[in-house]
């Protein structure tokens, strides 16, 4: 079965968990920005949580698909309906054959992750399905969607969703919160770097907008100009998604999963890994505030996230209906 | 356990310090202890990850139990494989340096290398000149990174150093071979760029789906091989 792509939407393509283990040769761990909405989508088809998913960013694509299957919608909080039932997401929800799903505006949040029951079918390269934008590989050939494109999925190993005639929305629904939650106050908690301001806390004295020219490689953020404690030149070292970095005109740059693998700007400090997800839902123009974080604060943070992923599992796992194997 | 010290970068990785400056023999001391912890690799390494004068190691956190500290763990296993300033230090050199010598063929000037003429002008050379000096070095990669297979180039005869372009280019094409300050470089995709552009190159350093994906890797050498084709009418000069 497969998908075909009658918009592309503003910005959307295939992303799994990431690909580790090449960044000695300069490539990037790409991967879906949000992990936590991305694992949770598949849970709901029955996928493993690291399969390809589409990453929707601000506005979403019109698709059709051919065959019956189960999709779940998560992240952003995103006009969709199909044909001219709307749904909601953070749910399962079963579509008939033919039918089209149209994916309209991100009301609130900046990226929506569609799930397939089965998955998209996508080669591995260098360990992942995901694509790389900026090296122009993986995914579907390196790219984001376009009109015409067809998306193959893989035919679901452990069940397949009903074969409906009509469209069925599930009654319940998994609450994302606190790790998506569009009503908390957007705060990100930050590891220091090794690069001090001058004064030292000048990055969570203030408030700080997310410019537009922000995007999967890292969010720009305007507000007053930080200054260096030490304003010498620095080489390129290391850098990793959450790493925070001062360029020369005093505009932080927190890296997101599309982060090159070296960085020559000062590092002023690293988001935590449990707050990523926050980050991927900003949008130009959200405001968010830093508040300072120690590792094993960061570490509990990460492990309570993770438990609270474990738990939904297990929530969505009991839920299962009659689930039917597949006859090949 | 001497010659680094030891830092976080966030939650996952471990930053080991050799200094803090673009120099060949502190890239060397980078590249000889990735060889070395890259033959006993522990299950929990994701990436090890040189650049000029530091190394990180990122660490699979879920490779460990719930309870352990990654970084700690990381930096207890540094401690007990006990390499020592020996095994990176420029005494007992006995330990060649790793990597492999590349030959790179390059067509020097004209549209492959808009930029030769500024540069020879700035060092003050004959373009000639400039290409049997950008031939002559021997390069050690000290890192891949800016973009996936992009390597950086030490060893750059210094008459020919050069600061990068004021206002990037917006299309630099595929296998040019630039100029940026102090070092060489070499695009392996098409895209913006604001090295001084002097020559291109036909092979491929990055390809996703060859084995490996990149042409050069970290600690290897380079010798650049004039391949420029002139016709016999003309010849290069500097004015």
């Amino acid at each position: 079965m497969s998908v075909r792509v009658l918009a592309p939407g503003l910005l959307t393509m295939l992303q799994d968990g990431g690909r580790t283990g090449f960044r000695h040769l300069g490539v990037g761990t790409s991967g879906a920005l949000d992990a936590h909405s991305h694992a949770i989508a598949n849970l709901l088809v029955g996928n493993a949580a690291d399969d390809p998913v589409l990453e929707i960013t601000l506005a979403g694509p019109r698709l059709r698909f051919d065959r019956a299957t189960r999709i779940a919608l998560c992240g952003a909080q995103i006009d969709a309906r199909v044909d001219t039932q709307a749904v909601q997401g953070w749910r399962r929800v079963d579509v008939p054959a033919g039918c089209e799903l149209v994916l309209g505006a991100c009301r609130r949040g900046a990226r929506a992750y569609l799930a397939v029951a089965g998955g998209f079918a996508a080669p591995i390269i260098l360990g992942s399905a995901s694509t790389d934008l900026r090296a122009g590989f993986g995914g579907l050939r390196g790219r984001m969607l376009a009109t015409g494109d067809v998306l193959p999925i893989i035919r679901a190993a452990r069940v397949v969703a009903p074969s409906v005639d009509g469209i069925a929305i599930a009654t319940w629904w998994i609450d994302p919160a606190p790790d998506v939650d569009f009503n908390a106050p957007k705060v990100v908690r930050v590891l220091s770097g090794r690069d001090a301001l001058a004064p030292g806390d000048a990055l969570f004295a203030e408030s700080w907008r997310v410019d537009a020219a922000s995007n999967r490689q890292g969010l720009r953020l305007q507000g007053p100009a930080l200054s260096l404690a030490d304003v010498r030149e620095r080489i390129s070292e290391p850098v990793a998604p959450g790493t925070i970095q001062l360029p020369a005109d005093g505009q932080p740059i927190v890296l997101l999963a599309d982060a090159q693998t070296h960085g020559g700007y000062a590092r002023i400090g690293h988001a935590i890994a449990a707050d990523r997800a926050r980050l991927a839902q900003l949008r130009a123009g959200d405001v968010l505030r830093f508040e300072p974080c120690v590792p094993a604060e960061a570490r509990r943070l990460a492990a309570e996230q993770q438990q609270r992923l474990a738990r939904i599992a297990l929530a969505i796992a009991a839920r299962a209906p009659q689930l039917r194997s597949v006859i090949s | 356990m001497s010659g680094w010290s030891v830092e976080a970068l966030g939650e996952d990785a471990l930053l080991l310090r050799f200094g803090d400056c673009i120099e060949v023999a502190l890239n060397q001391q980078v590249h000889r202890l990735a060889a070395r912890i890259a033959a006993r690799r522990p299950p929990w390494l994701q990436d090890l990850v040189p650049a000029y004068a530091t190394l990180a190691l990122f660490v699979d956190r879920f490779a460990l139990p719930a309870d352990i500290d990654p970084l700690q763990e990381a930096e207890r296993w540094l401690r007990a494989q006990a390499f020592d300033v020996g095994d990176v230090g420029d005494v007992g050199d006995a330990i060649a340096i790793p990597g492999r010598l590349i030959e790179i063929s390059v067509r020097y000037g004209g549209e492959d290398g808009p930029d030769l003429e500024d540069v020879a002008r700035h060092a003050g050379l004959s373009m000639d000149e400039v290409v049997v000096r950008h031939c002559a070095a021997e390069y050690c990669v000290a890192m891949l990174g800016f973009a996936a297979g992009f390597p950086y180039l030490l060893g750059l005869d210094q008459a020919l150093s050069m600061e990068r372009l004021d206002t990037p280019r917006t299309r630099v094409a595929a296998g040019s071979v630039g100029i940026g300050g102090a070092q060489s470089g070499i695009y392996p995709r098409q895209g913006p760029g604001g090295w001084r552009i002097i020559g291109r190159t036909d092979l491929v350093l990055f390809d996703a789906v060859r084995t490996p994906p990149t042409l050069l890797a970290p600690g290897d050498r380079v010798r650049f091989v004039d391949d420029t084709v002139t016709p016999p009418a003309t010849k290069r000069a500097a004015s």
